[in-house]
């Protein structure tokens, strides 16, 4: 699965020109299965991308059963001859990372570029990660509990 | 169409007229975008005759056909215009999202002429533009227009406009767009002032298409390898930004100090990126598609001059900084974010500041016409006056005329460290020779970002030349300003060439727009660009008599440091530059010339 580091990113959003170049064959920011949320007032930055929900309100919402996961890289996939492009998981997803790809009126999502991701190739910082569930899992809780040991000791991490 | 759009917005303010026309391929092909394709619009139209702030004077903001892809840094754009500062060709260029963003609006360049009655600005979106009028706008600092502006049309709106400096048409006024990044040179803000336009705001839903796909998928790979792996690009931009270069300029004596008395600043690690990082730094950050981050939002806690911003980076941490004898960080740094939202020119303003306390110091500009005293390494004064000088109060209505006509005023042009009019940069052409040849020869005046013979002169990229000697230095200058053409016509950020050079990019523009470009008709696309350039200057009235610097320069020799005792060499360096370019010895392109590269007069 993916895994974000905010604080290693520069807000250069190759990762979204990556994505499309890779899925669509063009440069469209718009249409990239991941988006970077840039905050300029603060310069802040946050990569938003497909969790491939356990549970997953895109899967659960569509009406035609598109939505299924590959089992190999445990991403929810579109699969195209079902979609009736009704956009009832743009609505249910909660990252908003449904996209709907002009060419055929389908909805598309980030298929982990089936387990080779352009996006994390192309991040020069290291703010995209392709890892393990679990290890994503640990590394996570590991994290948690660093900033959690920072704020302990009273110092700024 | 490939890389290009194809197409262009035109605008006539006079008019209240916004109008999609096609762009003609031939001219896209041989003049490639941003800086010579708008060059080529620019001397189409006569703007060389034209009063730079007649509303007839074009004012063009143009992308090149790299801009929008995941070409490396390739996020650019160029605001052209004929300069108020200089009066020759300007052709500024900037970062940030703002040009990717008018590619995605379907449109590879703004075409403004005409004088809007009241305040405007102009929102772009997918294909179709409004004028709108600005109620409210005008006054506002450069981020209270970006977040009005974009309250007004879209949140994902990306802005650029000018500052209180543009509306009141001082002459080293920029453009700024994503609220730091500017097109600095050149006084193009005030052409915008001028026209009564505030800002112009782009979104665009659509994409961005090349010709083919894996070609360009493996140029870029070719290139990043090198950018990922050669030591500026990789490490020491992303690491201390451009002012990485402060103490390594220093130590060549080639730093210019207190209005190029000398070359050496004793504190110049006071202002050098390694502090920055260490005291105000807040994170790095890029541009659209760059990997270099060597952008520096910064913060400063506490203090007179707390606040957040963007920069210093190296060019304003000298002229705010050594230039005016400044060794304090913090007011550089504050002095650096009120010149980003004032839309002022950090370098023509700290030189000129720097100027002004020249002046004061030789006595040629008393205290009384001052209202105050100009001290060097005054902080407080170096703050205050980016404010005085946008808005043209006290000693900032002077300071808003640039250098050279602020010291032409008070009898002592002689003391602007001008060419054409137009301040140097943070490089002594004394101690590093090639340098002064390009300032000279620069078609924008003075300017380091023309032909950057730094990089071979001190830094040794491609190959390390002696920078205290003259000789062959024609060759690199010229050389350099026809790779800096190509580059600047393509979208791409100068940085990138560290790493990369001409062949690279030719592999890139070609596999993005589907024409037949190699390093050797990219070169001579770049020199294409130079020699219009030129012949718009020539038409302007420049001659050879331009092509030179501060008398200083050629006759008082350095004081100190590695570079004492040393002139600039322009007689030696000049005459076998024209030989070069071809053309003849009043630096006019040659029949011959002109038929190798296909322009006409
Ligand atoms: S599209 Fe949204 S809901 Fe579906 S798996 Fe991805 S994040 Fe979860
Ligand atoms: S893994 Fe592939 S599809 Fe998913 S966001 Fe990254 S580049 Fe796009
Ligand atoms: S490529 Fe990496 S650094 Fe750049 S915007 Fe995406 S996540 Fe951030």
């Amino acid at each position: 699965m993916l895994v974000v580091h905010p604080e290693r990113c520069t807000a250069c959003r190759l990762c979204e020109l990556a994505c499309t170049f890779h899925q669509d064959g063009v440069f469209h920011p718009l249409k990239a299965r991941l988006t970077v949320g840039i905050f300029p007032e603060d310069d802040v930055f946050v990569p938003i991308i497909c969790e491939q929900c356990e549970v997953a309100a895109c899967q659960e919402a569509c009406p035609s059963g598109a939505i299924t996961r590959n089992l190999e890289t445990g991403a929810l996939e579109v699969n195209t001859s079902r979609c009736v492009g009704c956009r009832m998981c743009v609505m249910a997803c909660p990252f908003g990372t449904m996209v709907h790809v002009d060419v055929d009126g389908k909805m598309q999502k980030c298929d982990l570029c089936k387990g080779d991701p352009q996006c994390v190739a192309v991040c020069p910082w290291g703010a995209l990660e392709y890892v393990e569930p679990n290890d994503a899992a640990l590394a996570r809780r590991r994290e948690v509990a660093r900033r959690l040991a920072g704020v302990l000791k009273g110092v700024r991490v | 169409m490939y890389g290009w759009t194809g197409r262009m917005l035109r605008v006539d303010l006079t008019a209240g007229t916004a109008t999609a026309e096609e762009l003609c391929p031939h001219d896209l092909h041989v003049f490639v975008g941003a800086r010579g394709l708008g060059s080529k619009l620019l001397y189409d139209a006569g703007a060389y005759d034209v009063d730079p702030f007649a509303p007839e004077n074009p004012l063009i903001f143009a992308t090149g056909p790299l801009t929008g892809t995941y070409a490396p840094s390739a996020g650019r754009y160029n605001v052209l215009c004929r300069s108020p500062l200089t009066g020759a060709i300007a052709a500024s260029n900037s970062g940030g999202y703002w040009a990717p963003e008018l590619k995605f609006a379907g449109f590879d360049l703004i075409y403004v002429t005409g004088k809007a009655a009241a305040p405007v600005y102009l929102w772009v979106h997918d294909g179709k533009a409004e004028i709108r009028p600005a109620d409210g706008l005008w006054g506002k600092t450069v981020s209270e227009t970006e977040y009005a502006v974009r309250a007004r049309t879209h949140p994902e709106a990306k802005v650029a406009c000018i500052g209180p400096a543009g509306e009141r048409l001082v002459r080293i006024a920029c453009v700024v767009n994503d609220r730091s990044r500017a097109a600095g040179r050149s006084g193009v803000g005030a052409v915008m002032g001028s026209k009564n336009l505030k800002a112009i705001a782009v979104r665009g839903t659509g994409p961005v298409r090349v010709a083919d796909k894996e070609a360009f998928k493996a140029a870029r790979k070719r290139a990043m390898e090198k950018i990922l792996t050669h030591p500026v690009t990789s490490a020491g931009l992303p690491a201390y930004g451009t002012a990485v270069l402060v103490n390594v300029i220093n130590a060549h004596g080639a730093f210019p100090t207190r209005n190029f008395q000398t070359g050496v600043f004793p504190e110049a690690d006071r202002i050098s990126g390694e502090t920055l990082a260490k005291e105000y730094l807040v994170r790095k950050k890029a541009c659209f598609a760059c990997s270099m981050a060597c952008g520096r939002p910064t913060a400063i806690p506490s203090g007179p001059y707390r606040g957040a911003g963007e920069g210093p980076e190296y060019e304003a941490a000298w002229a705010l900084g050594a230039d005016c004898g400044v060794s304090d960080l913090a007011a550089v740094t504050h002095a650096n974010w009120q010149c980003n939202e004032m839309g002022i020119d950090p370098i023509s303003y700290g030189a000129t500041l720097a100027c002004a306390m020249e002046l004061y110091q030789r006595g040629y500009l008393s205290k009384e016409q001052a209202g105050r005293e100009l001290r060097w390494g005054d902080g407080h004064l170096l703050v205050e006056g980016v404010r005085l000088t946008a808005f043209r109060e006290g000693i900032g209505n002077l300071l808003a005329e640039g250098s050279y006509r602020m010291a032409s005023e008070f009898g002592h042009p002689e003391l602007a460290m001008t060419a054409k009019k137009q301040e140097y940069p943070a490089y002594e052409p004394r101690a590093v020779q090639g340098i002064g040849l390009s300032y000279a020869t620069s078609n924008r005046g003075g300017c380091h970002v023309r032909g950057y013979t730094i990089a071979p002169e001190v830094l040794g990229i491609p190959e390390k030349l002696d920078p205290l000697v003259a000789d062959n230095k024609a060759f690199w200058v010229k050389t350099f300003q026809d790779a800096t053409a190509l580059v600047d016509s393509s979208g791409l950020c100068l940085f990138v060439t560290f790493a990369i050079g001409v062949p690279e990019i030719a592999d890139l523009l070609a596999a993005a727009t589907g024409e037949a470009y190699t390093a050797e008709s990219g070169l001579l696309a770049g020199e294409r660009v130079w020699n219009l350039e030129r012949m718009f200057n020539l038409k302007a009235g420049f001659t050879r008599a331009d092509d030179t610097l501060a008398p200083r320069l050629l006759s008082e020799p350095m004081p100190e440091g590695p570079a004492r005792g040393q002139v600039s060499r322009i007689d030696l360096m000049l005459p076998e530059y024209y030989r070069l370019r071809g053309w003849d010895e009043e630096g006019r392109p040659t029949e011959a010339t002109l038929a190798r590269l296909g322009l006409r007069w």
